[in-house]
């Protein structure tokens, strides 16, 4: 067991940041300079725990950096911070993000304002996917509305506003569900022991419900998650908000705020209410499944390069959810993988698109036509992170969404095989969206736009470099996730499939 | 002689370090009233708000050694029973007080900023909230009466305070006749009261029904839900609400505040120890009413709060809507859900008051200029102030890492431990809902399309209000466990 000071770093480095970016003087770029140094921390950081966790079942869970303080007994609430293979990922990925939306999306409005926000968003973040207990998990999970709605309010684009309310509303909502399914829970679990009122997660994994109480909660649990991962029907706020969000916002909503949402019904959902699974399973796959159609077909239809990618967000979030909620190892341990490898793609997704908009002003798909005349290497690049994103063999998206689709055909067939037909269509969304944009002859605003400068592709080798390694070599990282997705199988198991 | 020895008065005996903080604010409002009487020229405004801090903070003393008392000796009752000393009334009564000191900062202000000159606000102000301390000590229907009384003859005055604005004598008109209404209504539910128990003292009604069982309890029935009706329209609980955003939009800005965070206080202690220690024991008759007031006064407060573009309207349906949440609190009916509401009426009385002293800030000499576009870019001029405002607002829309969280949080644990996860349900939706008007005048704060506009002019005093009310919403939002210990300890100590 490694010491738990790591975490605190984690969580109190960028918001010490956020401090200082607020505290130096805003026009000159301090605070910007001390954004990135304080990225470059974190990652450090970040990197530093995923090279030291141990991955080793210790009675019989693989937690690791561990510590719990109780902060205020009345309302049970406590700090209780741990790492085990399922969110360690997640704590990488964080870091990534910060870094990379900084490096990659410089934005000069009020730039001390944007870094400080953009740092809190990542502390809380961190916090939420660290947290070990489920009220200090939903508390940094509302926290972090703040600092998005404060980034999509202020930098979006021309229909910012609608698109933060819009955000807030819908996850707000979704919350409320999750909050009172937690005070249930902790009631519930509290009335059953000694009457300490507790919100730690080993703690209510031993809560005894029936089936039907167990079933309600994990709806409550689920509409959250659905609202935040966005699973069908709740999508509706994210093309919007991720298409009016600045580039650096939509990054962070779609590369890694999303994953709040997967991460959250993988742990919360599934973790807590077992006997709730064979129940609502079925439904989940579907609603999963039904996703991956949606966002696919969407994503043919749209004319916003943007936008195009917020819907295939939407799909690759369906498989997401399928690979969480089969309840085969292969699966799980596919859909933590793909939660990383969906970040590390829409990451180069959007930080290309920024890098156009930048360029022509426009994110719409006929506005751009051949733009691999005058920019080869940018073209080179959008190609390395669409063939990933496709499922190309060698890259890093296709190990995810193998493993999720035979773990999927193993234990639901049906739902596997309709399934597929999304990888098929994502193949067709994102091979057409390339041709016309980056295919024919570029002509007057396209014909004369510079190719990617030094400093932007740069911003890009680590996401092609994430990709190609994780295609080629995941051994060390699967590693890593198998044993506590383990773990959270023998704990589901008696209820569910075993595969 | 038999007659003589029956006409013998029985002089109650007085424990007057339970009677202390009302006999001060009365003896302060008599004291300026005598100056102003006396005096040749007004009575400088400075001397009137000095006297009724001084009240205030005395009374913040004096709770120190009630509590110390209370801790020693346990809860008593004094004047035949008629005033309780418990840890309740204690935390009520700081909380009246520290409201007071705060509205009667930013009035201050106010007041130099509109030259409204003498200590005619203080006086009121001061005699109002000794009703209100009077309510949360009272263990007697008559004395409720009577503290409800005071509490609302002093606020009926301030409401028509501002002579230069017709729609606040309208307004004050508005709350007379209501309120008048309102507590015709709840004399005639104590006397209902009285003719199904025989007392008019909590704890006898409390005793007698415990010992036995009513059998036609129509007149018991009437009697509570009259009692209820005269509370609901107090807290301005849907559908006895009607008033209250006409009120709050007339009301001089500063007056608002104090209706805000005062009249609650004592509006909700009262009801409390009415609901719970009197007529507990009826618990699954009340509780069916109460589920429905709350839900009508969430979802009517946060969804008609949607079309307002007047802040103080706005502000008159989101403390509607917070009342919604109190009341949670009260229906769970337990010892969890009275420390609940008690928290939560604590954390959001300084929390509204440093709200309407922004409001009264921006509205301007006038008071007039209190639409959403008057916030707009507030935030990108004036940061400290905007930001200060956003804070304030977040915390009563119940974000995180403010006190308005824990606030929400603790009546709606009490809620589902009481079995209402339907009720908590609601509730918390109805917030997301709230959530929608709080976010759209943060936006307006944030907007930087009026960056230009005029600044304002922040008083030294206001200015203080301002920061304590966010000191309060973070402080406590951080830490919210020293204060959810003390008002769980207060209701421990709640009599009986």
């Amino acid at each position: 067991m490694h010491s738990s000071i790591y975490l605190l770093l984690l969580i109190v480095v960028p918001l010490a940041g956020a401090l200082g970016a607020l505290l130096v003087r805003r026009t000159d770029g301090r605070a910007y300079a001390l954004g990135v140094a304080t990225a470059v921390v974190e990652m450090v950081l970040a990197v530093v725990v995923a090279l030291l966790y141990n991955p080793h079942v210790k009675n019989a869970h693989t937690l690791d950096f561990a510590t719990r303080h109780v902060v205020s007994a009345p309302f049970g609430l406590a700090y209780d911070v741990a790492v085990d293979g399922i969110s360690l990922l997640m704590v990488v990925l964080t870091a990534l993000v910060l870094l990379l939306a900084l490096l990659g999306s410089r934005d000069k409005r009020r730039e001390s304002a944007f870094v400080g926000w953009l740092l809190a968003l990542t502390s809380f973040t961190m916090a939420a996917f660290l947290s070990h207990d489920v009220l200090e998990f939903f508390i940094f999970f509302e926290l972090t509305l703040v600092p998005s709605y404060f980034i999509i309010a202020g930098w979006g684009g021309a229909q910012r506003a609608r698109a933060a309310l819009k955000f807030f509303i819908y996850t707000f909502s979704g919350s409320a569900f999750l909050f009172i399914g937690i005070l249930y829970l902790g009631f519930a679990h509290q009335h059953q022991t000694t009457g300490v009122l507790t919100f730690s997660y080993s703690a209510l994994q031993s809560t005894t419900m029936t089936h039907g109480t167990a079933v309600w909660l994990f709806i409550a649990f689920a509409i959250a998650f659905a609202v935040k991962s966005p699973i069908w029907p709740f999508h509706t706020w994210s093309p919007i908000t991720y298409a009016e969000a600045p580039t650096g916002g939509s990054i962070e909503l779609s590369a890694l705020l999303a994953k709040l949402g997967s991460y959250g019904l993988l742990r919360f959902a599934v973790g807590l209410f077992p006997l709730a699974l064979a129940t609502a399973r079925p439904v989940v796959l579907t609603l999963a499944v039904i996703g991956i159609l949606y966002g696919s077909l969407i994503a043919c239809a749209t004319p916003d390069l943007k936008r195009l990618v917020a819907y295939s967000s939407v799909a690759q979030l369906g498989f997401i959810t399928l690979g969480v909620m089969t309840g085969s190892k292969i699966a799980m341990v596919g859909a933590v993988l793909l939660m990383f490898n969906h970040g590390v793609i829409t990451i180069g997704f959007f930080l290309i698109i920024g890098f156009i908009e930048q360029r022509r002003g426009s994110y719409q798909i006929r506005d751009l036509t051949g733009l691999q005349g005058p920019a080869p290497v940018m073209a080179a690049l959008f190609t390395i992170v669409m063939m990933a994103s496709i499922g190309l063999p060698g890259l890093s998206g296709f190990v995810s969404e193998y493993l999720i689709l035979i773990g999927t055909f193993a234990t639901h067939a049906w739902w596997g095989a309709v399934a597929t037909t999304g990888v098929l269509a994502a193949a067709v969304y994102l091979l057409w969206a390339y041709q016309r944009v980056f295919h024919g002859r570029a002509e007057s605003a396209n014909a004369s736009i510079t190719d990617l400068n030094a400093k932007e592709r740069w911003v890009l080798v680590p996401v092609v470099v994430l990709i190609l390694a994780l295609g080629v070599f995941p051994k060390p990282v699967l590693d890593r996730i198998s044993p506590s997705v383990q773990v959270l199988i023998h704990h589901v198991a008696p209820a569910g499939v075993n595969k | 002689m038999n007659l003589l020895t029956a006409t013998t008065l029985v002089v109650p005996s007085i424990d007057y370090l339970a009677l202390l903080p009302v006999l001060t604010f009365f003896g302060a409002s008599l004291v300026l009233l005598l100056m102003s009487a006396l005096m040749n020229k007004k009575v400088s405004i400075n001397w009137a708000t000095g006297i009724t801090v001084a009240t205030g903070v005395a009374t913040l003393v004096y709770a120190f050694f009630q509590w110390s008392s209370i801790a020693q000796h346990g809860s008593t009752t004094t004047v035949a029973h008629a005033i309780v000393l418990d840890g309740f009334s204690v935390v009520g009564n700081v909380v009246i007080a520290v409201s007071l000191i705060l509205s009667t900062l930013v009035a201050h202000d106010w007041a130099k900023r509109e030259r409204v000159a003498g200590a005619d606000f203080h006086i009121l102000a001061l005699a109002s909230s000794a009703g209100a301390l009077l309510m949360v000590q009272a263990n007697d229907l008559i004395v409720i009466f009577l503290g409800l009384e005071i509490l609302s003859i002093g606020l009926y005055v301030l409401v028509g305070f501002d002579r230069h604005r017709a729609t606040s004598a309208e307004a004050a008109l508005k709350y007379f006749l209501l309120g008048g209404f309102a507590s015709a209504i709840f004399i005639y539910g104590a006397a209902l009261i009285y003719g199904a128990t025989g007392s008019t003292n909590l704890s006898s009604i409390s005793y007698f029904l415990g010992a036995n069982v009513v059998l036609r309890p129509g007149l018991l029935y009437a009697g509570g839900a009259l009692l209820l009706i005269g509370f609901a329209f107090k807290v301005a609980a849907v559908p006895f609400h009607a008033w209250s955003p006409d009120v709050y939009e007339g009301a001089p800005t500063p007056v608002t505040g104090v209706m805000a965070s005062v009249v609650k206080v004592g509006a909700f202690a009262a009801l409390l120890r009415v609901l719970i220690s009197a007529l507990g024991t009826q618990l699954d008759t009340w509780r069916p009413i109460l589920f429905v007031l709350i839900i009508l006064t969430c979802v009517v407060g946060a969804s008609v709060a949607l079309v307002q573009r007047n802040v103080k309207r706005l502000l008159a349906y989101s403390s509607i809507n917070q009342a919604g949440f109190m009341l949670l609190g009260v229906w769970s009916g337990s010892a969890r859900g009275v420390a609940s509401t008690l928290f939560y009426v604590t954390t959001y009385a300084p929390v509204v008051v440093a709200t309407f002293a922004v409001v009264t800030l921006i509205g301007g000499t006038g008071d007039e200029l209190h639409s959403i576009d008057h916030y707009r870019g507030l935030a990108r001029r004036q940061p400290w102030l905007g930001g200060a405002l956003a804070v304030l607002l977040f915390s009563q829309l119940g974000a995180p890492l403010t006190v308005g969280f824990y606030a929400k949080y603790s009546v709606l644990a009490a809620t589902i431990d009481s079995g209402g996860g339907a009720l908590a349900l609601v509730a918390i939706l109805s917030a997301a809902i709230a959530a929608f008007f709080y976010l759209r005048w943060i936006l307006a704060l944030y907007g930087d399309d009026d960056v230009e506009g005029t600044r304002v002019r922040v008083p030294l005093f206001t200015g203080k209000v301002v920061a304590v009310g966010v000191v309060v919403a973070i402080l406590f939002g951080v830490w919210p466990g020293p204060l959810a210990t003390w008002c769980q300890h207060a209701t421990m100590l709640f009599l009986p």
